[in-house]
């Protein structure tokens, strides 16, 4: 229940349990051990990071019984390597749930920003910059349309972003068959190199994750994601623009859908019409999301979390890789993994209500 | 620019004099200078019925307006007008001088307009903070300023006196009460100059209710005009300069604090004698054997319930709100069930753990909101009536054969287009009736009623007290919870009084609303003689108030659009 | 504020007259009332074709246009099972996988087992309805959002299946088998053939019909509507709940064994289903919410996505394109719904 000491602190035993750490502690902390308070609220908040750390425990004991080395630098990169493109991608799904939304079509846009992406950049170094300006700029077309849809036409964002999930695969299957256009050099060592056993495009995933992160905590558009989501019309009362922000949301997490899918043709060397489909990413992303502790219906959750639900669905792949479980058994426990993870977080919610809430008497 | 009788009241809004604010900083002095806050002849229409009609108030920075009135007399219409949720047909709105037309809340917002509902405007996963300025978060370039935000709300605390949470607890972890402060923080921070308070004690508990009054002097005393609206006459006094009475959309009479009782607002309230509209009581001679008998009945919310019900009989329930009356009556039924006790119906020893199993034992619970409790809205008359039915939670009760909809329907007096019509197109008398109906499919030998005339009109209202005599006189035992004392009083053979999850006392038919509200407060019988007025010792007064209301439940009759 | 009536008194009402029943309406009235007044999909499916018919001669011949019937029929099921699914508020994102697990399964089965059509059927049904009641209880007793719960179960039902045949569908359907999917009554008078497949597609339209008229279907209405007072009714919300994804499970095995009869063994038989399914409901008018849209109009918005596909072929729109055209017309449908719901009220 960590959840529940953290977000009522407690004070004094003469209090009722709900004072104020900041009030008393701000004046008698350093800002280096503040921020270190922080950052440990931000982790302990969502409860994935414990059952990361579980996880990789209970992974290493599988493995070294296996006769495996768990913690191999090779292991460890992969484990990371593996987790950029769903983080990415999960990121962004993350803005646009949390807004109370949600975008189904981020693996044809993946798929898309590949194509594109590669395509302009046709191999030549001085098409680097700009192919990535155009991929990205396409990205936050298809997230404008998308938000445009939900918002003006009032079109439920399942249906409205699965409509868009057919019309860019139909755009995609009638202008490519095949992997088409190349990569430079300089972005396909993007998508390899490392330092040590850490890939540097971590430092991409780690640095989208941080500026969508510190957005949505920081900001007054942050805040207001989180209003629009929590209820909407509570904001609309208080005079926020709730359309704005649902539809900047849904930009937001198409242009980390584009990202990724430029992220993947680094790693393939070329743009591929499956790339976004065969990894599954709509779903995953999603997964991710709610893995994460983020609320299916909005209002509520971290990109803290989700970051430690895509480094858990890591370690786990990597888990059975090492076992050399088969491919679709491994598909099989990520299912369970999932309904088990978030049947605990609807079991804890309710207890913490119970608890709260008391005796709600007439 | 009064209407309605010639009363005591000062012209120009200030109050009497000696009552009210210590410290009245501004200019606006008795007598002088434009008030705060003017609203005169404010109409204002739904669909044809009219809610409102030529309605003056005013209201000066350092007063306390309160505004009471019965269920529908229009009070929180009226607030919502000013709030600029709902722009009036008629009248004009005029602050410190300026008229005002109001279209949109955050208009009124911008003019010093803060409203505080029943129904808390609140983010729950959100901080009290981030709450408190959601839309107008301090910073530059975007970025929130959170520390400025934190000291800004954690200020506004302190000038309330607030201390037992601070900023950066979440809203969700807060009790009803400190969610209220919350709201009201909201609209300091708002720089509100006219402060609205729609049933602010609803949910409060006795000591949480003395908090939020000293709150109310206090935004009082630091120069706001503060409207309050409340059923509840011992808090009225207790807070108030002026009082305005609404009653059927128009105002009746505005009163000097000081200057009258209870007795006398009550009295302009209701206008007619209490007894004459109610159906004749159960004689003796006609009540039969005990149908339901709780004994030690006692769960998280209610302790040492003892209860009889004969059949023939209509018990009233009777209590402040957060009594637990409702949750009496979820317990009997088994919605929210007793974890320790017993319960019987009709000799036999129930565990009534879930609705199915009240309803197989013959039970049927109509709830205090017939929309989001009673009805699905969206199926016809038809289907809603056969709901309980179709459940097949009645299997071992049910007679052979189909049940005649038309039968039931003509019984409950339903007046509809036809019986396929989507029950969310009939008026609340008529939702009423087809709740009923959906519980007589049963044939139930206990029913429970929660508010049965709540948001329903007049004329409704006395066709569902008969029909209820009815259904006593054909043998059922009934239980009705009621907030509204002429009812309570009318229609009870008995009153039982709840207080604090407990049976406070049991009164006779005829008792009166004194000794309602004494033993629903928590004093006793003693402590109130039958004029009203408090036996030396026994409370100050206006305390002991016979209002219509004290028992207040507050969530009025009037929807939240 | 005294309530008023909303919907304007017929006529005055001398004392004492209550309800005013006028006499029920013949069923051929109700019908056709039903259906001008609910979803515009029915004129939408009517255009398309008559469109398709004048693209394609053949189609009015009871050959041509069974022939697209009998193409509708699996995807008709699965809307219908989905309908229930979400008439009482909840998603069901397995039942493509479901397809695919039915169609896996029975061949790998009938490899071993060439004569045991019926008992096949019967495992592949059994099937469907466990994972239903999987579904059911995790969402209900674990309260598991079920877009989750079904996402999850797809992924374990994609997984398991693969693992269990190690990767690549074996062994193929037994003609017999595939009657269903394929075959029909021969030597019906006026058609030269009847298929099963559109016998099965009818049984289920007029099942399902009949379920919703029935007291079980008017519960997964007011569960969908508004569960608090369907439970305090007495309204089994859990277990009515379950019924639901029971259904739906039961149904994708249906449609399973009609795709296998049809296309063959394949590991992508089922890919994209649930979504297509959740579209052609949609489509159908229902929202969802829940509580609100009729059966009819869902397999209605089955049959359209199905025309839709038939036209473009007929039009010469080359196969990609066809999805993109589906997507719009899909998000013009949906918006046209949410617009004319606005306006009702």
């Amino acid at each position: 229940m960590s959840d529940t000491v953290r977000d009522a602190p407690t004070g004094s035993p003469s209090s009722n349990g709900l004072e104020d750490p900041g009030a008393r502690s701000g004046a008698t902390r350093g800002r280096a051990s503040a921020i270190v308070g922080r950052t440990r609220d931000a982790f302990a908040a969502t409860p994935i990071w414990a059952a990361l750390v579980g996880i990789v425990g209970i992974g290493w004991v599988v493995v070294t019984l296996d006769g495996g080395t768990f913690f191999a630098s090779g292991n460890l990169t992969n484990i990371l390597q593996r987790s950029v493109a769903l983080g990415i991608v999960a990121v962004g799904q993350t803005v646009a749930i949390l807004a109370g939304s949600l975008d189904l079509s981020v693996s044809y846009l993946i798929s898309l920003a590949s194509l594109v992406g590669a395509e302009t950049m046709d191999g030549r170094e001085s098409m680097l910059v700009p192919a990535i300006l155009l991929t990205l700029a396409v990205g936050a077309a298809v997230g404008l349309a998308n938000g445009l849809v939900v918002t003006k036409l009032r079109v439920n964002p399942f249906i409205a972003t699965l409509g868009m999930a057919l019309i860019l695969r139909g755009y995609i299957e009638n202008n490519y068959d095949r992997p088409t256009g190349s990569v430079p050099e300089s972005w396909e060592s993007f998508g390899y190199t490392r330092m040590g056993p850490i890939p540097v495009s971590i430092f991409l995933f780690a640095g989208v994750a941080l500026i969508v992160g510190t957005t949505l905590r920081r900001t007054r558009f942050g805040y207001h994601v989180y209003a629009v989501g929590g209820d909407e019309q509570v904001s609309v009362l208080s005079g926020l623009r709730t359309h704005r922000v649902v539809i900047a949301a849904h930009v937001i997490c198409s242009v980390c859908a584009a990202l990724t899918g430029l992220f993947l043709a680094s790693r393939l060397g070329s743009g591929t019409p499956r790339v976004g489909t065969d990894g599954g990413y709509d779903l995953e992303s999603i997964a991710a999301v709610v893995l994460g502790g983020t609320a299916l219906a909005g209002g509520r959750g971290r990109v803290a979390g989700t970051v430690g639900a895509v480094l858990v669905l890591a370690v786990l792949d990597n888990v059975f890789n090492q076992l050399e479980l088969d491919p679709f058994l491994k598909q099989a426990v990520r299912g369970v993994v999932i309904i088990a993870a978030v049947a605990v977080y609807a079991q804890r919610r309710k207890g913490r209500q119970q608890v709260a809430t008391g005796t709600a008497a007439a | 620019m009064a209407s309605g009788p010639d009363v005591p009241h000062h012209p120009d809004g200030g109050p009497a004099p000696g009552v009210g604010r210590a410290d009245a900083a501004d200019d606006d002095a008795v007598g002088t200078a434009v008030p705060r806050l003017e609203m005169r002849g404010i109409g204002k229409a739904f669909l044809g019925t009219v809610v409102l009609a030529d309605v003056d108030l005013t209201c000066a920075a350092g007063e306390v307006h309160a505004v009471v009135g019965e269920n529908g007399a229009g009070k929180s219409t009226l607030m919502k007008v000013l709030a600029g949720v709902h722009p009036p047909d008629a009248g004009e709105i005029v602050i410190d001088g300026v008229p005002h037309t109001f279209h949109h809340p955050v208009q009124a917002q911008a003019a010093g307009v803060a409203i505080i509902y029943q129904e808390f405007n609140l983010l729950p996963e959100r901080t009290v903070a981030e709450n408190v300025w959601v839309g107008r978060e301090p910073g530059r370039f975007g970025l929130v300023d959170r520390a400025r935000m934190r000291a800004d709300t954690q200020r506004l605390l302190d000038e309330l006196g607030e201390r037992s949470f601070g900023p950066r607890t979440p809203v969700r972890a807060l009790s009803v009460a400190q969610q209220q402060v919350v709201e009201v923080v909201k609209a300091r921070s708002l720089d509100a100059r006219i402060v609205v308070m729609d049933e602010p004690t609803a949910a409060l508990a006795d000591d949480e209710v003395d908090q939020l009054l000293a709150l109310v002097r206090r935004l009082r005393d630091q120069g706001l005009a503060v409207l309050y609206i409340s059923h509840r006459l011992r808090e009225v006094f207790a807070v108030a300069d002026r009082i305005t009475v609404l009653k059927d959309g128009r105002r009746v009479d505005t009163f000097s604090a000081a200057d009258t009782t209870a007795g006398r607002l009550v009295k302009s309230m209701v206008g007619r004698e209490l007894d004459a509209y109610f159906p004749d009581r159960a004689a003796p001679d006609e009540l039969g054997a005990v149908r339901l008998a709780v004994r030690g009945g006692a769960n998280a919310v209610l302790d040492g319930i003892d209860l009889d019900v004969r059949a023939g009989e209509i018990v009233g329930i009777a209590g402040l709100q957060g009594a637990g009356r409702t949750e009496l009556a979820r317990a009997v039924f088994g919605a929210a069930p007793f974890t320790s006790g017993t319960v019987e119906i009709d000799g036999r020893s129930r565990r009534l753990r879930s609705p199915r199993a009240g309803i197989g034992a013959g039970l049927g619970f109509l709830t205090e909101d017939r929309k989001a409790e009673g009805l699905v809205l969206g199926q016809s008359v038809r289907d809603n009536t056969l709901l309980a039915r179709r459940s097949g939670a009645a299997r071992g009760r049910r007679r052979a054969g189909t049940t005649d909809v038309e039968a039931l329907t003509r019984s409950t007096e339903l007046r509809a287009a036809s019986l396929e019509q989507e029950v969310r197109f009939l008026s609340g008398g008529n939702q009423q009736k087809v709740v009923l109906a959906k519980w007589l499919a049963l044939e139930p030998g206990v029913l429970l009623f929660d508010e049965p005339t709540r948001g329903i009109d007049v004329g409704a209202k006395a066709a569902i007290h008969d029909l209820m005599r009815d259904l006593a006189r054909q043998g059922r035992a009934i239980v009705m919870i009621s907030s509204e004392l002429p009812e309570l009083i009318g229609m009870s053979d008995r009153i039982v009084v709840l207080h604090e999850g407990r049976i406070a006392g049991e009164l006779p038919a005829g008792a009166t609303e004194q000794q309602v509200i004494a033993l629903a407060a928590g004093h006793h019988l003693d402590d109130v003689d039958e004029t009203g007025d408090a036996v030396p010792g026994g409370g100050a007064p206006g305390d002991d108030a016979a209002g219509g209301g004290a028992t207040g439940d507050a969530t009025g009759g009037e929807p939240r659009p | 504020m005294t309530d008023a009536t909303l919907t304007p008194p017929t006529g005055p009402t001398p004392a004492g007259d209550v309800v005013e029943a006028p006499p029920r309406p013949s069923l051929a009235a109700r019908a056709w009332r039903s259906v001008a007044r609910s979803a515009p999909i029915f004129a939408v499916l009517a255009v398309l074709l008559v469109w398709i018919a004048v693209e394609n001669p053949n189609f009015t011949e009871p050959p041509g246009f069974l022939a697209f019937l009998k193409r509708a029929a699996p995807l008709a099921v699965l809307a219908a099972g989905q309908y229930f699914v979400i008439v009482t508020g909840e998603f069901d994102l397995s039942v493509g996988s479901l397809v695919t697990v039915t169609v896996v399964v029975a061949a790998q089965v009938l490899a071993d087992n060439p004569d045991s059509t019926l008992p096949v059927i019967a495992l592949v049904l059994l099937i469907g309805v466990a994972v239903g009641i999987v579904n059911g209880l995790i969402t209900t007793r674990l309260q598991v959002p079920s877009f989750i719960t079904t996402l999850g179960m797809l992924l374990i039902l994609d997984g398991a299946v693969f693992y269990w045949t190690d990767g690549a569908p074996k062994g193929s359907l037994t003609e017999d088998f595939r009657t269903l999917g394929r075959g029909g009554v021969d030597d019906v008078p006026g058609l030269e053939q009847l298929p099963w497949s559109v016998v099965v597609f009818l049984a289920v339209g007029v099942g399902a019909v009949l379920l919703m008229r029935a007291n079980l279907g008017k519960q997964f209405m007011a569960v969908g509507d508004n569960d608090r007072a369907a439970g305090l009714s007495g309204v089994p919300v859990a277990r009515v709940r379950t019924i639901a994804f029971v259904l739906s499970g039961g149904l994708a095995a249906v449609a399973g064994i009609l795709l296998g009869g049809f296309a063959g063994v394949s590991a992508q038989v089922g890919d994209g289903l649930e979504f297509q399914a959740i579209t052609a409901v949609v489509l159908g008018g229902v929202v969802l919410g829940g509580g609100r849209g009729s059966v009819v109009a869902a397999i209605a918005g089955a049959l359209t996505l199905e025309a839709l596909f038939t036209l473009l072929n007929l039009l010469g729109v080359s196969g990609a394109l066809e999805d993109t055209v589906e997507g719009v017309i899909i998000i013009a449908a949906v918006a046209f719904a949410a617009f004319r719901l606005r306006s009702d009220r």
